[in-house]
C-alpha cells in the first residue's frame, strides 16, 4: 500500500459510458491550483474566489482550446470526503470528452489515482472507518443502481446497527455467565444452560441471515450469474443480442477462463446480469450446436439464474422436457421464455407448469420485439419483489465481512456444542467472546473493557 | 539535618503486600535492600477483607509463588479457613481462597523479612526521591537521612496524603488509624509524575460476642485442603478451620441508608476521589440497584485470637450513628457492637500509564512503582506487582533485560499490561474476565507457566526447580501413555459409564477419548486402566485437564500464536508518532504518551482504533524495509 498523501490525485469517478453526466474528481493539497490552470469560470472570476461547497459554471480548457463546458464544485479541507481539498468537475458524459478532461488535469500537475485511492485517503485521514471504506469502494465499483442501493444501505450503517444489536445481546449473556465466575458467591439468578442454548440459537440464526445477505451482496456486485438454456434454433442468440442492444454491454475477456468463454455484463432495468456466453452463443446457431445442450447444463449448474428459451411454434420435445426436469431438480431461479409467438402457439404450455411457476413463464417474439419489455419487467420483479430481496435492509457486501460473520457463526456453533457436551460454563464465555470479537471486526471495534463494564452495570457487587 | 546514612542497592518504600514481595525478591536475588515502613507493626497488614485469593486473585497468588514470591507460603502458614471456589464452572476459573488470621499473617511475614539475608527492615517515612539526570540517586527520610541507592521501588499503598472519612468525621490518617505519609506527593509531582486521587472503603468490625449466629447460614471450609504454595502439601499445612457466616440486608436497612444519604461524605460531595465500581459502598449499592430487595452480607473472623468479625458487604462512609442503626437491622446483628467503625479512605496514587511494562517510570531511570499506589486494589494485585517491581529493579541494576510477562503467560501480565496501557479511572481489580487466554492461565498450572522464569532470575531454588522438571516429565509421559492406551469394551466399565448417563462402548476406544466424554474423567477411570502408574494428585490433575479440554486448549493456543505475532513487532521508544500521517490525531497523541513496547500493546490503547493499527503496521513495515 502506498501511504504518500502529498500529491494530488485525479480520476473519473462515474462509470464509463453510463449516464449523460460524468464526474472527474481531484483530491489533494494542490487540487485548486491545478484547477486554476485548466478552468475558466464564467464571469472571469478567480478560481481562488470560489466559495467552498458551491457550484460554479465555466469551461475546461487545454491551452486555450475549450474541451467542455462544465459545472465545478470546489470543496476545501477538511469538510470533504477525503479531508483534503477536493474538486469535482461535472462534464458531459461522452467517453472521449471525459477522458480529455482527465488528461488535461494530469498534464497540469495531478497524478492518476490508483483504484480506490480516494477512499484510502478518506480512511488514512481518519474520515471513515474500515467498514465504511469498503462500502464506498463497493459503491465506486457498483455498476448498477441496484448495487448502489445496497452500498448506500451499508453507508447508512444498517449493517453496523444490526451487528451492534447482536453484540449487545452476546455481551449481556456473557456478563451473566461471567459475573458468576468472578463473583462466585453472588446470588443473582444465573442463566440456565437451556437459556444460553436457546439464546445462542437465535443469535446464530441472525448471523446466518447476515451471511446469506453477504452472498447476495456478492451476487449483486459481480452481476447475477446467468445462463441461457435451450435446444438449438429456439432463438437463444437473438435473445442475447436483444438483451445486449438494451444495454451498452461491456464485453470483456475474463482472465483465467478458457478463451472461448465470454461474460456479458448487462443491465436489465437495474438488475445486473452477468451472462455466461458459452463459447459463442452470439455467433451463429450452427456453432451453438457444437457445444450442445449438455455442455450448457454444466454451466447452468454453476449459475444463479437461468433464462430458458423454448420454441412455442412447435410442440415440446423430449429435449425440452429434459431441460425442465433439470431446472426443477437444480431448483434454480428461472424465467421460461416461449419464443416465436409471431408464428402462433403450438406448444402445450400447460404441461410446463408442472415444472415452473406460471408467473415466470412468458411468451415473446424476439424477432418482432414483442413481449421483451414484459420479460425485462419479469426479471426485475424477480429480484425486487422478494424472490431475491436485495432491499431487505442488511447487506453485508464484501468478503471481509463475510469472513468475520462465518467466524462468528463458527463460534456460536461451538457454544451450542459446548452446552450439548455439558462442558462447564467457563467454556461458554470463551466462544461467546470470540463471536463478540469477530462481529466487532465488522464495525472496527475492540473488545477491551466491554465485558467488565457490562458486569458492573448489570450487577450489584462489592465488599 | 541531612546526613549520609546507609548505602544499598535497592530501596523499597513501603512494607505492605507490594513492598514485602519487592523487598524479598531484590534481597533474595543477592542485592542489599532496605525496606522502609511507616510503622513496622503494619508490615503486611490487611486493612480490609480478611482473606487472600478468590476468583482470579487466587491465580495471582499462585503465580507469585511460581515466581518465588512469599504470599502463598505466608497464607498457607496463617489461614483459618480455605475453599476452592467455582468448582464445576471449568478448570480455568477454579479459585482458591483462604481466610487469614490477620495478626499471624503480619507476624509471619515480618519474621520472614527479618530473617532474609541482604534485607534491612526500617521504620520511617521517605519524603524525597533524589534524582540526577533523570536517574535515581537515593532517598531521604523524614529525619534527613540520605540513603544512596541504585534503584527505588515505590510501594506506598494508600498512605500518601490519605484521609479517612465517615459522616462529617474526617481523620487525617492512613488506613486503620495509622499515620499517613505527607512528604512524598509534592516531591513526586516535582519529578513530573502525574498524581491521581482514588478512594476506597472498608466495612465495620463487630464484636463476635454480640452476634447471633443462629440467624445466619454457616459457611464451612473445604474438607480437602489445597495449599497456595506449590512447595506445600495438604498434609503439611492441615489444621482446624473456622467458619464464616452469611446473612442479608433488608428493606429496613435500605430505608435507613436512603434517609441518611445526605450525611454521606460520598453523596455530600466531600469525597472527590474516584471509587471502584466493584467495591461499592452499601449506600452505592442501594442507590444504583434500587430494585434489589436484599444484599448478601458475609460475616468473617479476623483471626483466631480476636473477637473482631469483618462484615463483608457493608462498606460505608455514613456517620457512626447511622452505621449502628443500619447494621442492627440485619438478622443476627440486632444487638451488634461495632469495634471499628466503617470508613472511606482517600489517597494519592499515580496514573500508571507513566510506567513501562517493567514498572519503571518512563521518565526516571531506576525508579519503579508497584501496588495500590499504581491505582490497583487488593492485596494480591499489589503483591503481584511487588515481585515484578523488585525483580526488575535488580535486573535494571544488573543491566539486564526486564522480566515482562505477557497476557498469554500470566494474570500478572494481564494486570500490568492493563494498568500501564489503558490506565485506570478507578482502583483496578483483577478479574478472570480480563484475561483473554484464561483457559491457559489456570491456577493449577501456574507452576508450569512460571517456575522456569522464577528459576532464571534466581528466586526458585535448584532443588525446587528439579522437582518441577520431574513433575513436568511425569505429566508429559502420562499424557503420551493415555493417548495410546486402548480400552476394550468391558462389562464393568460399561456399567460404570451407563451409571453416569453415558452410552456404553461397543468397540475399543483410546483412553484419552474416553476421558473427553462429559460424564467421565481421568481419575475415575483408573479401575479400567490397568497399567496406570501411581502418580501424585497434582500430576493426575494436569493429565486430566490437559486431555479432557484438549480441543478448547488447542484453540486458545492458536489464538495465542496470533497474539504473539503482534507482540513481537517491537516499536522503538524513539518513534515520532506525530509525524505519522494517516494516524488519527487522537491516536498520535495516545501513542506518543504511552510509547507502547510493541504493536500488540499499541492496539490495546484506548483511542487507538483498529484502522490506526493497520496504518501503523504498514508504516512499521516500511520503516523496516528502509
Amino acid at each position: 500500500m502506498n501511504f504518500n498523501l502529498e500529491n494530488t490525485i485525479a480520476a473519473i469517478s462515474t462509470p464509463v459510458g453510463a449516464g449523460g453526466i460524468a464526474i472527474v474528481r481531484m483530491s489533494g493539497k494542490n487540487a485548486v491550483s491545478v484547477l486554476e490552470r485548466v478552468f475558466i469560470p464564467a464571469g472571469n472570476k478567480s478560481v481562488y474566489d470560489i466559495k467552498s461547497h458551491t457550484v460554479t459554471y465555466g469551461n475546461i480548457v487545454d491551452e486555450n482550446r475549450i474541451i467542455d463546458e462544465v459545472l465545478v464544485i470546489v470543496m476545501l479541507a477538511p469538510k470533504t470526503y477525503t479531508r483534503e481539498n477536493v474538486v469535482e468537475i461535472n462534464c458531459h458524459g461522452g467517453i472521449k470528452v471525459v477522458k480529455s478532461v482527465l488528461d488535461v488535469l494530469l498534464k497540469n500537475g495531478a497524478d492518476m489515482a490508483m483504484p480506490g485511492e480516494f477512499t484510502k485517503r478518506a480512511f488514512l485521514n481518519g474520515r471513515i472507518d474500515l467498514s465504511q471504506a469498503e462500502a464506498v469502494i463497493d459503491l465506486i465499483n457498483a455498476k448498477t443502481e441496484l448495487l448502489e442501493r445496497a452500498s448506500l444501505n451499508r453507508l447508512e450503517g444498517i449493517l453496523s446497527k444490526k451487528v451492534k444489536a447482536l453484540r449487545e445481546e452476546i455481551l449481556t449473556m456473557t456478563a451473566h455467565i461471567e459475573v458468576n465466575i468472578d463473583y462466585p458467591e453472588h446470588d443473582d439468578n444465573i442463566l440456565s444452560r437451556n437459556m444460553v442454548c436457546q439464546k445462542t440459537q437465535e443469535l446464530l440464526k441472525s448471523v446466518q441471515n447476515l451471511i446469506n445477505t453477504a452472498d447476495m451482496g456478492k451476487i449483486i456486485k459481480d452481476g447475477i450469474k446467468t445462463v441461457i438454456l435451450g435446444k438449438p434454433n429456439v432463438g437463444k442468440s437473438s435473445l442475447m443480442n436483444c438483451l445486449i442492444d438494451e444495454d451498452k454491454a461491456i464485453v470483456t475477456n475474463i482472465p483465467g477462463t478458457t478463451r472461448d468463454i465470454l461474460e456479458e455484463y448487462i443491465n436489465v432495468k437495474g438488475v445486473p446480469l452477468n451472462i455466461i456466453d458459452t463459447a459463442g452463443i452470439r455467433k451463429t446457431d450452427d456453432e451453438i450446436e457444437k457445444i450442445g445442450v449438455e455442455k450448457s447444463k454444466e454451466y447452468a449448474k454453476k449459475a444463479d439464474f437461468i433464462l430458458f428459451v423454448a420454441d412455442g411454434s412447435r410442440i415440446f420435445e423430449k429435449e425440452d422436457f429434459d431441460i425442465f426436469e433439470f431446472i426443477k431438480k437444480e431448483n434454480k431461479k428461472t424465467v421460461v421464455i416461449i419464443n416465436k409467438s409471431d408464428l402462433g402457439m403450438k406448444a402445450d404450455i400447460n404441461k410446463i407448469y408442472d415444472y415452473v411457476d406460471k408467473k415466470y413463464v412468458i411468451s415473446v417474439s424476439v424477432k418482432e420485439y414483442k413481449g421483451i419489455d414484459e420479460l425485462f419487467d419479469k426479471i426485475k420483479a424477480l429480484f425486487f419483489d422478494g424472490e431475491i430481496d436485495i432491499n431487505n435492509e442488511t447487506i453485508a457486501v464484501n468478503e471481509r465481512n463475510k469472513a468475520s460473520l462465518i467466524n462468528a457463526e463458527k463460534s456460536l456453533k461451538n457454544v451450542i456444542e459446548t452446552v450439548k457436551n455439558k462442558m462447564p460454563q467457563d467454556f461458554l464465555s470463551m466462544d461467546l467472546m470470540d463471536a463478540y470479537g469477530f462481529l466487532g471486526e465488522i464495525i472496527g471495534e475492540k473488545v477491551d473493557e466491554d465485558i467488565i463494564d457490562k458486569i458492573f452495570s448489570e450487577f450489584c457487587l462489592g465488599k | 539535618m541531612r546526613y549520609d546514612a546507609q548505602e544499598a542497592d535497592v530501596v523499597v518504600v513501603g512494607g505492605g503486600h507490594a513492598g514485602c514481595e519487592a523487598s524479598l525478591a531484590a534481597a533474595r536475588m543477592g542485592h542489599t535492600t532496605i525496606m522502609f515502613a511507616i510503622n513496622l507493626d503494619s508490615i503486611a497488614m490487611m486493612p480490609c477483607n480478611p482473606n487472600i485469593g478468590g476468583s482470579s486473585k487466587g491465580h495471582l497468588v499462585r503465580e507469585i509463588d511460581a515466581l518465588g514470591g512469599e504470599m502463598g507460603k505466608n497464607i498457607d502458614k496463617t489461614y483459618i479457613q480455605t475453599r476452592m471456589l467455582n468448582t464445576g464452572k471449568g478448570p480455568a476459573v477454579y479459585s482458591l481462597r483462604a481466610q487469614a488470621d490477620k495478626a499471624k499473617y503480619h507476624t509471619e511475614m515480618k519474621k520472614t523479612l527479618e530473617n532474609t539475608p541482604n534485607l534491612i527492615v526500617k521504620q520511617g517515612e521517605i519524603i524525597e526521591i533524589v534524582t540526577e539526570d533523570n536517574r535515581v540517586l537515593g532517598v531521604i527520610s523524614e529525619s534527613g537521612a540520605f540513603y544512596k541507592c541504585k534503584a527505588v521501588v515505590l510501594c506506598m499503598g494508600t498512605y500518601l496524603q490519605a484521609r479517612c472519612l465517615y459522616g462529617d468525621t474526617i481523620i487525617n490518617s492512613g488506613p486503620n488509624g495509622l499515620r499517613n505519609a505527607v512528604g512524598l506527593s509534592q516531591n513526586l509531582k516535582k519529578l513530573g509524575i502525574n498524581i491521581f486521587r482514588f478512594k476506597t472503603g472498608t466495612p465495620a468490625r463487630v464484636d463476635k460476642r454480640s452476634i447471633d449466629f443462629s440467624k445466619m447460614t454457616v459457611q464451612e471450609g473445604d474438607e480437602r485442603i489445597i495449599p497456595f504454595s506449590f512447595e506445600n502439601s495438604a498434609e503439611k499445612i492441615e489444621r482446624e478451620q473456622i467458619p464464616c457466616y452469611l446473612t442479608y440486608t433488608n428493606t429496613e436497612t435500605h430505608r435507613i441508608i436512603k434517609n441518611n444519604l445526605d450525611r454521606s461524605p460520598l453523596y455530600g460531595g466531600i469525597i472527590d476521589g474516584t471509587g471502584p465500581r466493584y467495591c461499592p459502598s452499601i449506600e452505592d449499592k442501594v442507590v444504583r440497584f434500587a430494585d434489589k430487595e436484599r444484599h448478601q452480607i458475609f460475616v468473617e473472623p479476623e483471626g483466631e485470637d480476636t473477637n473482631e468479625m469483618y462484615i463483608q458487604g457493608m462498606s460505608t462512609s455514613l456517620p457512626e450513628d447511622v452505621q449502628v442503626a443500619m447494621y442492627r437491622t440485619i438478622p443476627g446483628l440486632e444487638n451488634c457492637r461495632i469495634m471499628r467503625t466503617a470508613y472511606a479512605i482517600e489517597y494519592d496514587c499515580i496514573d500508571a500509564t507513566q510506567l513501562k511494562l517493567s514498572l519503571e517510570f518512563k521518565n526516571i531511570r531506576g525508579l519503579f512503582s508497584a501496588g495500590q499506589f499504581n491505582g490497583t486494589s487488593g492485596y494480591e494485585e499489589a503483591a503481584a506487582q511487588g515481585i515484578i517491581g523488585g525483580i526488575n529493579a535488580v535486573l535494571y541494576i544488573e543491566n539486564k533485560e526486564p522480566l515482562i510477562l505477557d497476557r498469554s503467560e500470566a494474570y500478572i501480565g494481564v494486570l500490568i499490561d492493563d494498568i500501564v496501557t489503558k490506565g485506570s479511572k478507578e482502583p483496578y481489580r483483577m478479574m478472570t474476565s480480563r484475561a483473554e487466554y484464561r483457559l491457559l492461565l489456570r491456577q493449577d498450572n501456574a507452576d508450569l507457566r512460571l517456575t522456569e522464569k522464577g528459576y532464571n532470575v534466581g528466586l526458585i531454588t535448584k532443588e525446587r526447580y528439579e522437582k518441577f522438571i520431574e513433575k513436568k516429565d511425569l505429566i508429559e509421559k502420562e499424557i503420551e501413555r493415555v493417548s495410546k492406551v486402548n480400552i476394550p469394551p468391558d462389562e464393568k466399565l460399561n456399567r460404570f459409564i451407563e451409571d453416569r448417563g453415558g452410552s456404553p462402548l461397543s468397540t475399543g476406544i483410546k483412553l484419552s477419548e474416553l476421558i473427553k466424554r462429559p460424564e467421565l474423567n481421568y481419575h475415575d477411570l483408573s479401575f479400567a486402566d490397568e497399567l496406570r502408574p501411581d502418580l501424585p494428585y497434582d500430576v493426575a490433575e494436569q493429565v486430566n485437564i490437559q486431555i479432557k479440554y484438549e480441543g478448547y486448549i488447542k484453540r486458545q493456543m492458536i489464538q495465542v500464536k496470533q497474539f504473539k505475532k503482534m507482540e513481537e513487532k517491537i516499536l522503538s521508544p524513539d518513534i515520532d508518532y506525530y509525524k505519522m500521517k494517516g494516524l488519527r490525531i487522537e491516536a498520535r497523541q495516545k501513542l506518543s504518551q504511552i510509547k507502547p513496547h510493541n504493536v500488540g500493546q499499541a492496539s490495546r490503547i484506548a483511542g487507538v482504533s483498529p484502522a490506526d493499527i493497520s496504518v501503523l503496521l504498514v508504516i512499521v513495515n516500511q520503516l523496516k524495509n528502509k
